[in-house]
């Protein structure tokens, strides 16, 4: 019997779509594959927003408790770093969206150098994360592995103006590390899936595969790489920015 | 087709097709990498029945253990590490996947008039991460077991018990994102590949309570997830988000946990409502009562499952303000609830019903799952909670929702697909037989437990007062009842896939979709894709079109 | 050709994909808006604004999250499904937030 059913459908208005290489014979068009496909990408970042949740939820909760452990947790963050980082992570997403953009106007080039540049900012922002992770290691700020509450307990020549924490406090900094690991950490993992899934999107991208008019998953690339710098778009003065000025 | 009684149509004349999806290609490998979602359903049935039977054994146990008051049969911990694993594998790989993924996975594109689920590879991805999940799980029973109970309270799970907590909570880990996928697909599925003409008022209410359960899967899974990732985290390098002496909360797990655990209660009975709405009109011969209504309460229940969480958690030291606002959100709950028993009652009223087996089992869903449901109501009152809570009157009352509501509706709906899914009848007279133990053996089993509890019988002991034991054994003896009630289901199944009358294209003269192509399907579903003009139980379209069935040779 | 065929249906879908190409300079625009954004956030946090620290910070956080979802994931230019299914999203985290602090806030009411 004849499985292609689809070819002996009528053709009408998308009648042009209807022999599309890249149908698969489930769906009757590519528009209804394409929202498809884009609406499962959404679904799937939905998880993502509850998956992060939880742990937004636990900082809300413990930030309030522990106000004065988390000003001072927070004081330990490189400046320079994070700023770098989001402003990093926000050159990334713009260059993706061009990329995006490259693969709509079929410019193979052009998506090339935007997904390349796009994973080399990926790179230097993991490369920069890695180092801030080295630094608070350094300074036995990792809760359960490596920590001590010495720098919160005294006054520390290179935060002057920050008054020693009551020992009981101090240990609630862990409170503090605890959730910038696990934030921070699982934020850094996401970064790492992109980065492996860019360096084979970058392979295939080289071959053509995108610029022939099937960029679905270039465009669900997008959405996720955004995604995940709006998560570092909230983690950046979560983490780093509370109460600078105290 | 007089109106009192179906007659079914004529069963000697019926033929296996010649083509269909069991046969479109032979061997393992042609299985384990199907894309085919009847196919993948069938895979899963197979899983979860298998994790049924480790659950199954575990169940008995318990029981056997709790024929005396001494629990001679084992010690205080193995008995805790039994319980565990019975929970455990009961509610993540049994009552979760089994709807949704067997029953869903077979009947959703069929019943939409699609070729398949939006994206087939996710789907087989979903089963193969199951599978994982589930070796996880096997791996942590043989090597020693998990005594944390189902719910992995922190600190407990976290600081005092030396057992497999990191492999156990990874299996859970694993299988969330195969129901994570599986409902992200039904979703997709459901609003993208519906057939000319399918709008959303014409699908069956079947339809409407899978997208409810997908919901949930996928907003409410998750959280848990990360509450397992942050209890593994914690065991294994000592970050403290849940240790009290690094600032953390354990209450705070339990919010987390519930927020999926409540929705997810709810994906454990929302499916059995779908099934039953289908297989009281069948049989009652009946366009379900309130079509409109049925199909709204499941969304309802789908999103009042995000509001209740904190009932479970009312005598642990949470603010009784909140209590209050949760207890209310509970009660309320009952509402959709029971505007599907009611629907369901008007429809069968002056209907022709006919008492098949998947009627059946129908029947005791809706007696088991409202006393399951009321003496929910008891639990959600504050004052009840606190004398009932932790009780075996708890353990009563979700086993009455899971196992008389859900275990009685995927019966059901298994019996009912049954002639679809094989292409062969089971035999009806055991059947019935079966049913009627099932309901027996639940009753005996269950409903001591509600008085037991009521008398004050903690859950989760291995032993108990002497003075308990009348009713314990009662209980253990009708435990035995309803294992027969399982056991001789799966071999008249089984029986049945080579012996089995042949049952032709539409056994039950049921209008759904499914049920317009030939039994087993064709590995595509539909020659053509169907064009949908009537309404969803249409019984008078059907007779008018009843010999127009697609099949092949 | 009486017979609706799935081409007219998704046609009549209310939600049918609308393809719309995003102009690179509306995406230079709101990279520029990001990156002021981000200065501002980083000196709004030096300031003492007591309480409204955080509510600056956050305030400037969401805008940023906004601009990204509607322009860079062109939630602007997406179908009305999509829209409700970001809402949703947000919506429930939100249920999540606020319903967990309900039991936090409240706890300690009554016992001072």
């Amino acid at each position: 019997m004849d499985s292609q059913v689809i070819a002996t459908q009528p053709t009408s208005a998308h009648g042009e779509h209807g022999h599309s290489p890249h149908l698969r014979h489930h769906f009757a068009t590519v528009a209804q594959q394409r929202e498809a496909a884009s609406f499962g990408m959404w679904l799937f970042l939905l998880t993502e927003i509850m998956f992060f949740g939880g742990m937004f939820t636990a900082y809300l909760i413990y930030r309030n408790w522990y106000y004065p452990a988390f000003v001072a947790g927070s004081h330990w963050m490189i400046m320079w770093a994070g700023t770098l980082n989001t402003t990093v992570l926000i050159c990334s997403s713009f260059t993706m969206a061009m990329g995006v953009y490259s693969a709509e106007m079929r410019n193979r080039k052009a998506l090339l150098r935007y997904l390349f540049i796009t994973l080399c900012f990926g790179i230097v922002f993991l490369g920069i994360k890695a180092y801030e992770w080295h630094d608070e290691w350094e300074h036995h700020h990792v809760p359960g592995l490596n920590f001590s509450i010495n720098d919160f307990t005294h006054v520390d020549q290179r935060y002057p103006q920050d008054k020693p924490l009551a020992p009981d406090m101090a240990e609630k900094t862990q409170a503090y590390f605890s959730l910038y690991f696990m934030l921070t950490g699982v934020h850094a993992l996401h970064m790492l899936v992109g980065v492996s899934i860019l360096v084979v999107l970058l392979f295939h991208a080289w071959r053509g595969a995108y610029t022939t008019g099937h960029m679905t998953t270039i465009e669900n690339f997008g959405l996720y790489w955004h995604f995940v710098d709006i998560v570092w778009i909230f983690l950046f003065p979560l983490l780093y920015l509370i109460s600078r000025h105290q | 087709m007089s109106s009192t009684s179906i007659v079914l149509p004529d069963q000697q004349t019926a033929t296996m097709p010649k083509r269909s999806y069991l046969n479109s290609s032979y061997g393992l490998k042609s299985w384990l990498l199907t894309l085919d979602h009847k196919r993948i359903a069938i895979l899963y049935l197979i899983t979860t029945v298998f994790f049924f039977m480790i659950g199954g054994t575990a169940a008995a146990l318990i029981r056997l253990n709790l024929l005396t008051p001494g629990g001679e049969l084992m010690s205080a911990d193995t008995y805790n590490k039994v319980f565990s694993i019975h929970g455990l594998i009961m509610v993540f790989f049994f009552l979760v996947p089994i709807a949704p993924a067997v029953l869903g996975n077979f009947c959703i594109p069929l019943m939409i008039g699609a070729k398949d689920v939006a994206f087939p590879r996710l789907n087989l991805t979903s089963w193969y991460l199951f599978v994982a999940g589930g070796l996880l799980e096997l791996y942590t029973i043989i090597w020693g077991g998990i005594d944390t109970g189902w719910t992995f309270t922190t600190p407990l799970s976290t600081h005092y018990v030396n057992t497999h907590v990191i492999s156990g909570a990874m299996g859970i880990f694993v299988a969330g994102f195969s129901s994570i996928l599986t409902g992200l697909n039904f979703i997709v599925t459901i609003h993208r590949l519906r057939a000319p003409g399918m709008t959303w008022f014409r699908l069956p209410l079947f339809i409407w309570s899978y997208y409810a359960t997908s919901i949930i899967f996928v907003l409410a899974t998750p959280v848990i997830a990360i509450a397992l990732a942050l209890v593994m985290l914690e065991r294994f390098t000592g970050i403290g988000v849940f240790d009290p002496a690094k600032g953390g909360d354990p209450l705070l797990f339990q919010h987390l946990f519930w927020f999926y655990s409540h929705p997810a209660v709810y994906v454990m009975i929302l499916p059995g409502m779908g099934v039953m709405s289908e297989v009281v009109a069948c049989f009652s011969r009946k366009r379900v009562f309130g079509y409109t209504a049925v199909g709204f309460s499941s969304v309802a229940i789908a999103v009042f499952s995000f509001f209740v969480w904190a009932h479970h958690m009312f005598i642990m030291g949470i603010s009784n303000y909140s209590a209050l606002v949760f207890s209310l959100m509970t009660m309320l709950v009952a509402v959709p609830s029971a505007i599907k028993i009611f629907n369901w009652s008007s429809t069968l009223y002056k209907g022709s019903i006919s008492f098949d087996t998947p009627i059946l089992y129908a029947f005791s869903f809706i007696g088991l799952f409202t006393i399951g449901g009321l003496t929910g109501v008891f639990l959600a009152a504050l004052g009840m909670n606190i004398h009932l809570t932790e009780t075996y009157f708890i353990v009563a009352h979700f086993h009455y929702v899971m196992v008389g509501g859900m275990v009685s509706a995927v019966m059901a709906g298994l019996h009912f697909w049954w002639p679809k899914i094989t292409g062969r009848m089971y035999p009806e007279m055991l059947g019935r037989l079966a049913a009627s133990i099932l309901f027996i053996g639940f009753n005996l089993t269950f409903f001591p437990q509600f008085i037991l509890g009521y008398m004050g019988m903690p859950r989760r002991y291995h032993a108990y007062p002497p003075e308990f034991q009348i009713l314990n054994v009662l209980s253990t003896a009708g435990a035995s009842v309803l294992a027969i009630g399982y056991i001789l289901p799966g071999i008249y199944l089984l029986w049945s896939l080579k012996y089995g009358k042949i049952a032709g294209s539409n056994p039950w003269r049921a209008p759904g979709l499914e049920w317009q192509v030939q039994s087993p399907p064709l590995e595509e579903n539909f020659i053509e894709t169907p064009v949908v003009d009537f309404e969803a139980y249409d019984f008078e379209w059907l007779a008018k079109h009843e010999n127009e069935v697609q099949t092949v040779g | 050709m009486t017979e609706p065929t799935r081409h007219d249906q998704l046609d009549l879908e209310p939600t049918l994909y609308e393809h719309h190409v995003v102009s690179p300079k509306v995406y230079l625009g709101v990279f520029g808006a990001l990156l002021c954004f981000t200065a501002l956030t980083v000196a709004a946090s030096y300031l003492e604004l007591g309480v409204f620290n955080a509510v600056v910070a956050i305030a400037i956080a969401v805008t940023k999250a906004v601009l990204v979802i509607l322009f860079f994931m062109h939630i602007r230019y997406s179908s009305r499904l999509l829209k409700l299914t970001v809402a949703s999203g947000i919506f429930t985290f939100l249920v999540l937030i606020t319903l967990t602090l309900s039991d936090y806030i409240s706890r300690a009411w009554g016992l001072w």
